[in-house]
């Protein structure tokens, strides 16, 4: 008997581990990729692997001693990896601007000479005297680093090494974060706002009647997200159809702007996101008993407060999790924002994808895309205790 | 007053979602540059530039080529992980569930940074097998649920009464078990294709301009210059998900009926 069930769960784990590899490797690693992302910082130490050792004991003041100059010429000298070079003069430059182009006379002499015992770096280039550059050196070494994730909340740490807020001026990371909450909180609204009724309606409804409800709810979800937000684009335009009926009814005189606005992006998003909010709230109004309502009608309940008092409760668990279900997907949207959004509705998937693939800045990439991951899980968990079928979308 | 305002309602949302989808079809066929109403006569100009400019041409032919691979890959891998999953023999199976279905709830943009860092260590960055991969990480889930939810529909009574009868366990599975899941299969790798051809922000950050994908080119087409051709595109997609969904549809109803008829006690 004991034979059996291990042969049983041997099998079963033969069937499953070839999913579990490849989601191990292809989905878990790749997150954890960008999570490290963040936290390494190893580009220069990696390259310079004696000036690491030997810069530690250097006090920051005046430049560091002989020992240290020698190890950087000799690291120089044998760094032959080419795309770890670049990558480590790009990690210097941005720390001390200038870098690039020291490094860019410094290397070429440093391999040219016959010895490299005789290599002076001052010689070489006299601002080797500034400090500046020392420091950038120093402080870049270390493997791991907490700069990433503090400047995705507008942090950075001072010369002292305590944590302080980033200049107002300098980045809008937190700004971009409130601005993406709100969004997501007004197309929550929105959608609870007309959802709650239309699911009341369609289950209140029977037949073709309730069927065109329900179909028109699931339509939508079988289209592309693509077909469904250029259609908006399509709609909402200066030219498009909604200005043209406005306009052809006398009700405006100019286009209205609805679109490259945060109204248009709130609009659109309410759309792609409404099923689900109206699909969880209508499948517990269903299985609410009929009788209530007219019990509570009976023993003199009006409609508003048989509503209030016993149709509200009871689908409230419908409402909560749409809400979260709506609110977690609304976050990480990217798509919608950034074809019918301006330039100031911008939300922090935007963000993402900028430091990412505009400016390969993927430790900042990663840090921003931590924060995002965190609450979604979050949010995941908390949508997962309330409903016992999760049913997600891709967003 | 109360009713009549009920009914308003109803057909007010009823427009709001379906107008529009409706709206853009039409736009296909125009023959102005413009995605205009009143549209000023109708023309298949926009039908012939999706089919023959190059642009179009290989982002359909690449669609096609990255989802069938990923549908393949996905469908396999799900279907083997469902049937795993099935009999519980397995410690911590809801974790393990959860696990796989992780993919639709991470946010593209989270998975797109992190499949773009790891591809480009791999060198897998700008490859066909690439994109084909980080699309069957979102595909599979879908298999999982869809396999998942037909093999649940199984009688164990009917597996049970094939081996009492002599049938060794590969022949129960073979002759009983997997044509009672396959509508389950079918209909799985049906929302992985799907999935696949919608797939636009994990196909941003891995793909290169080689792998460029229909909906990737209606995004950018869209982003820069959009023209009549991406309602072309659209009325494209729309026809092909409609086709797909009915025919997940059919698959569905025949597996009601199937199920129906061979457990007549489940009515």
């Amino acid at each position: 008997m004991k034979a059996a069930i291990l042969r049983e769960r041997s099998g079963a784990l033969l069937l499953v581990s070839p999913v579990l590899v490849f989601m191990a490797v292809f989905f878990l690693w790749p997150l954890w990729a960008m999570v490290t992302a963040a936290f390494v910082d190893d580009a220069v130490s990696k390259v310079l692997p004696r000036t690491a050792a030997s810069i530690v004991s250097w006090d920051g003041q005046g430049i560091p001693s002989e020992a240290a100059h020698k190890a950087l010429v000799q690291d120089l000298r044998v760094a032959t990896d080419e795309q770890a070079l670049g990558e480590a003069v790009r990690r210097l430059n941005s720390a001390a601007s200038g870098f690039r182009t020291l490094l860019g006379r410094t290397i070429p002499a440093v391999k040219a000479a016959s010895d490299p015992a005789q290599v002076d770096l001052l010689t070489v280039d006299p601002r080797w005297k500034d400090t500046r550059f020392w420091v950038a050196l120093k402080e870049a070494m270390p493997p791991y680093t907490d700069r990433n994730i503090l400047a995705a909340v507008d942090m950075k740490r001072d010369g002292s090494g305590s944590i302080v807020l980033e200049g107002a001026d300098a980045s809008a990371h937190r700004l971009i974060m409130l601005r993406t909450l709100l969004v997501a909180a007004m197309v929550t609204i929105a959608c609870a706002v007309i959802g709650l009724p239309y699911a009341m309606l369609a289950a209140s409804l029977t037949g073709w009647k309730r069927s065109v409800l329900l179909l028109a709810v699931v339509l939508p979800l079988w289209t592309s997200l693509l077909v469904r937000t250029a259609a908006w684009f399509i709609l909402l335009q200066n030219e498009g159809l909604i200005n043209g009926a406005l306009q052809a009814i006398g009700l405006i005189n100019s286009p209205l702007p609805l679109i490259f606005n945060r109204l248009g992006v709130v609009i659109a998003m309410t759309h792609v996101l409404l099923p689900f909010m109206v699909l969880p709230i209508y499948s517990v109004i269903l299985g609410i008993p009929g009788n209530l309502m007219s019990a509570a009608q009976s023993m003199g309940a009006g409609p508003v407060r048989a509503f209030w008092r016993v149709l509200l409760p009871l689908s409230l668990p419908g409402i909560l999790s749409g809400s979260l279900l709506v609110f977690m997907v609304a976050i990480g949207y990217y798509i919608t924002p950034a074809l019918l959004g301006g330039a100031n509705d911008q939300m922090i998937s935007s963000v993402i994808a900028f430091y990412a693939t505009g400016t390969a800045n993927w430790g900042l990439a990663g840090a921003l895309g931590l924060i995002l991951l965190v609450v979604t899980t979050v949010l995941y968990t908390i949508y997962g205790r309330f409903s016992t079928s999760p049913q997600v979308p891709g967003a | 007053m109360f009713r009549a305002l009920q009914i308003t309602f109803g057909i007010a949302i009823v427009i709001f979602l379906l107008m529009p989808i409706f709206a853009i079809l039409p736009l296909a066929f125009t023959s102005s540059v413009f995605l205009n109403y009143p549209i000023p006569a109708y023309s298949m100009r926009w039908m012939h530039e999706l089919t023959t400019a190059d642009v179009w041409r290989t982002s359909i032919v690449n669609s096609l080529i990255i989802g069938s691979g990923a549908t393949v890959l996905a469908t396999v891998l799900g279907t083997l992980a469902s049937l795993g999953m099935r009999k519980g023999a397995l410690p911590m199976v809801s974790l393990l569930r959860t696990l796989f279905l992780l993919p639709m709830v991470v946010p593209a943009v989270v998975l797109g940074v992190g499949m773009q860092i790891f591809l480009v260590r791999l060198g897998l960055a700008s490859t066909y097998l690439g994109v084909t991969i980080a699309h069957s990480v979102l595909c599979i889930p879908f298999v999982i649920v869809s396999v998942s939810a037909a093999l649940q529909g199984i009688d164990p009574s009917i597996e049970r009464a094939a081996s009492s009868l002599g049938a060794p366990p590969v022949t129960v599975f073979r002759r009983v078990t997997l044509p009672l899941a396959i509508p389950g299969v079918v209909s799985g790798a049906i929302f992985a294709f799907a999935t696949s051809l919608d797939e636009v922000v994990l196909t941003l950050f891995v793909a290169g301009p080689n792998q460029r994908t229909l909906a990737r080119q209606m995004f950018s087409s869209i982003r820069e210059n959009i023209n009549p051709t991406v309602a072309a595109a659209a009325l494209l997609l729309i026809i092909g998900t409609l086709c797909l969904g009915g025919l997940a549809a059919l698959l569905r109803w025949r597996q009601k009926r199937s199920a129906l008829m061979t457990a007549p006690s489940a009515i």
